[in-house]
């Protein structure tokens, strides 16, 4: 297993500054401060969107306005009150009415962001479009647009499509208007409102029927504007006996203001169709005092609406100050199955309180959920995931396992488990574990040669394998790396 | 003979316990000592001190390690420039398997002395080497650094990763004990290949049958923090015969 390796390696050339801080000098183009009707048909406008969509937005906007006393106060996480007023809603490079038909025309700016955010090369070629370099497409989202799609017409000769979901409301409006908003209403919870009143762009993805998507597709998301909240929209949808593998990763640059972000993803498997999603997320965190990190407020859910459809979340969270999210699986198919596998960071002050949902409600459905919780310095973690066996769901399972990791004596992980099960034919087992690093591991580890941060990075990789296992090969490496990064100054 | 290791009237705190007080040893380039003394006496203290675990006060002495300042040394430093300790009670790592973790160690020290890292193919071969002339299954490779080994399993495994990890000073801590008779002549055996390599060796041990297969050079009697005796193998049968009692009495 090469990529122990890699981590040590990672975390030895990192230095003591967050390694992504940087920020990509781009002229931006916003729309002005704050939310009201006018600011979301400018967005609207921006994305020359037809009128039912801008009325889908505005019912979303004038639903968020009346929910506004409602910001969900029940997770174990604490900041200051946002001002919604106080924020930019729009921000796109100039290059937006004009978007780049190839690599040469896009910004150097960007290319050297990609390279900052050491995205692999295999990727980077793909990016320059060098043929049959690999098989991983990237649709960069760079701030809110997208200014680089690659490997469409790859993707197209199966009838695939990946592209912004911005495009996919003009040439393919029958399946973003079916499946948008059906998975997570508007009026889901208060974020998931406000994206949909002002969502920027995102992507959209559409697999037919009985293909198996060859590559894995990839999206990097980066917010790179100051001030400017990120309401991202993903929909995946898996028709009939397809198959799908998503990546999601992310970094940001340093800054002092705190940000939103409130992305929302929905995702629909139709009959034995599978969606694998995995996401390494690594928003800034803050500083010491956790000033200047992201607020990352996500709704992320899916349906196994199909017979025999599977979803399975992998997730790695190592960034932001404030993490709010739980990606969920309605099982409504029979035999359908949700899975949820997680692995989340808590350094400094951050904050997260994150889990699942998984929602019995077909026959025989099967769900499996394994959450690795590692807490440092002042960070705080809670796992909070719900168990729900609905009346019909006959012969349900489902296999919960939460385990927490605490490194040093100033943090906290909290497990939350809510289990309802409404079926007696239905079987719930939950596990759960509270663990340390202990001297004696540190002191072995390090008198076979590994530094303290190295041992750390060790030690915590071992205690989150069975979930980086899960995740795409090169992922798990990226993500391995992050482990490391991300506990460094938790020891010594 | 140039000298690997040399202590100078070391005293050592824990919790404000004096367990050390006023220890002496030399140990020579090529030079296997055996440290035998009564339960408690500050054998695995000393290991610890040496290997530069954190917790222990060092109130007053030396220790020279190839001319430098040991003390002055990190653990990862330490090992780097050859030190290993064969632990008396090996630690579970759960999750990361014995090869990985093996193959990070090596390759941590490596880039520590300036050296190129083996990559995978290379690792693979030295180690399926060491574990066949150690005679163990390569099942454990992929198996979690000592969950769920067997107590003898566990010090072989030491063995294992000492061999690959071929350092200058090899502190065995109790290691014949809980392994089967087999077992101890395979690991003596692996020892005294290291030995060729001009291995220096401190071997705590309470059991002469260990000392039959490495014959050591010298044998260091410590009790209550401090070396009371040294002498060649004839102090080990001397003390079989009479006991830790009888030796202090004579002394
Ligand atoms: N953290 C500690 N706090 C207090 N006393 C300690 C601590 N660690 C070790 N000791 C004491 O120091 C003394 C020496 O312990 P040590 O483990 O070095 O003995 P040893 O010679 O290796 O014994 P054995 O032959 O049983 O392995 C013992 O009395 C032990 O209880
Ligand atoms: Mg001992």
């Amino acid at each position: 297993m090469a990529a122990n390796t890699e981590t040590i390696s990672a975390v030895e050339k990192a230095t003591k500054d967050y390694k992504y801080g940087f920020v990509t000098d781009i002229e931006t183009e916003f729309a002005p401060k704050g939310l009201s009707e006018d600011i979301v048909k400018f967005i609207s406008k921006k994305n020359d969107e037809p009128l039912w969509l801008l009325e889908w937005r505005l019912d979303a906007y004038r639903k968020w306005l009346k929910m506004n006393t409602e910001e969900p106060k029940w997770a174990n996480i604490h900041f200051p009150k946002i001002d919604f007023q106080d924020a930019y809603y729009y921000a796109a490079p100039k290059s937006d009415a004009d978007k780049p038909k190839s690599l040469d025309e896009i910004d150097p700016e960007i290319l050297s962001t990609y390279n900052k955010l050491g995205i692999p090369i295999k990727e980077q070629e793909m990016l320059a479009g060098i043929v049959g370099s690999g098989n991983v497409a990237v649709d960069a989202v760079f701030d809110s647009v997208s200014v680089a799609t690659t490997f469409k017409s790859k993707l197209s000769e199966l009838g695939i499509i990946f592209c912004p979901i911005s495009e996919a409301v003009k040439k393919h409006p029958d399946l973003v208007k079916k499946y948008l908003g059906s998975v997570v209403p508007q009026t889901d919870n208060f974020y998931a409102a406000l994206n949909s009143a002002v969502y920027s762009d995102g992507s959209f993805v559409y697999i037919p029927e009985g293909v198996r998507c060859p590559m894995d597709l990839s999206t990097y998301f980066r917010i790179n504007a100051a001030e400017t909240g990120q309401f991202e929209r993903t929909l995946i949808i898996a028709d009939k006996g397809s198959y799908v593998s998503y990546l999601e990763g992310c970094t940001a640059p340093m800054r002092d203001e705190n940000q939103l972000h409130a992305a929302v993803v929905e995702l629909v498997a139709l009959d034995d169709a599978e969606i694998k999603y995995s996401t390494v997320q690594n928003w800034y965190p803050g500083d010491e005092n956790g000033k200047g990190g992201i607020y990352n407020f996500v709704t992320k859910r899916g349906a196994c609406r199909g017979v025999n459809s599977k979803i399975s979340w992998t997730q790695v969270e190592t960034g932001s100050s404030i993490t709010w999210k739980y990606p969920s699986v309605l099982l409504q198919g029979d035999n359908s199955i949700g899975e949820f596998y997680s692995v989340a960071i808590s350094n400094k002050k951050q904050q997260a309180d994150t889990g699942t949902k998984m929602i019995h409600i077909g026959k025989n459905t099967k769900s499996t959920i394994i959450s690795k919780g590692i807490s440092a310095g002042h960070g705080q973690q809670t796992y909070r995931g719900l168990v729900r066996m609905q009346a019909g769901a006959d012969n349900a399972t489902n296999f919960s396992q939460c385990d927490s990791l605490l490194i040093g004596k100033n943090c906290g992980g909290h497990t939350v488990p809510y289990i309802d099960s409404r079926n007696p034919t239905a079987e719930v087992a939950h596990e759960a574990t509270t663990s340390k690093i202990s001297d004696e591991q540190l002191f072995y580890v390090q008198q076979r040669g590994l530094n303290p941060e190295e041992a750390v990075a060790l030690i915590v990789n071992g205690f989150a394998k069975e979930v980086l296992k899960k995740l795409p090969m090169e992922f798990a490496v990226e993500a391995q790396k992050l482990l490391g990064v991300s506990l460094e100054g938790s020891v010594g | 003979m140039s000298t690997t290791l040399e202590i100078k009237d070391l005293y050592v705190e824990v919790d404000s316990k004096e367990i050390l007080k006023g220890l002496s040893l030399k140990i020579e380039h090529g030079e296997m000592a055996a440290i035998m003394g009564p339960n408690g006496s500050g054998k695995s203290t000393l290991a610890s001190v040496l290997a530069g675990k954190e917790g222990y006060n060092i109130v007053n002495g030396t220790i020279k390690y190839l001319g430098n300042d040991l003390l002055k040394m990190s653990t990862e430093e330490r090992a780097s420039s050859g030190v290993f300790l064969a632990f008396q009670y090996p630690v579970e790592i759960p999750g990361v398997a014995t090869s990985t973790f093996v193959r990070t160690a090596l390759n941590a020290q490596r880039r520590n002395r300036g050296e190129d890292e083996l990559d995978a193919m290379e690792f693979l071969k030295l180690a399926r080497q060491k574990a066949k002339e150690l005679e163990m299954s390569e099942d454990f490779f992929q198996r979690a650094v000592n969950v769920g080994f067997s107590g003898g399993e566990k010090k072989r495994a030491e063995v294992f990763q000492m061999s690959m990890l071929s350092p200058t000073l090899a502190i065995l801590d109790e290691t014949d004990s809980g392994l089967d008779i087999d077992a101890l002549k395979i690991v003596a055996e692996g020892v005294n290949k290291l030995r060729d390599n001009k291995l220096s060796g401190i071997v705590i041990t309470h059991y002469q049958r260990l000392l039959d297969y490495l014959k050591p050079d010298t044998i260091h009697i410590l009790a209550d923090g401090k070396i009371i005796k040294t002498g060649d193998k004839s102090l080990a049968l001397l003390l079989e015969e009479k006991g830790y009692q009888g030796i202090t009495g004579a002394n």
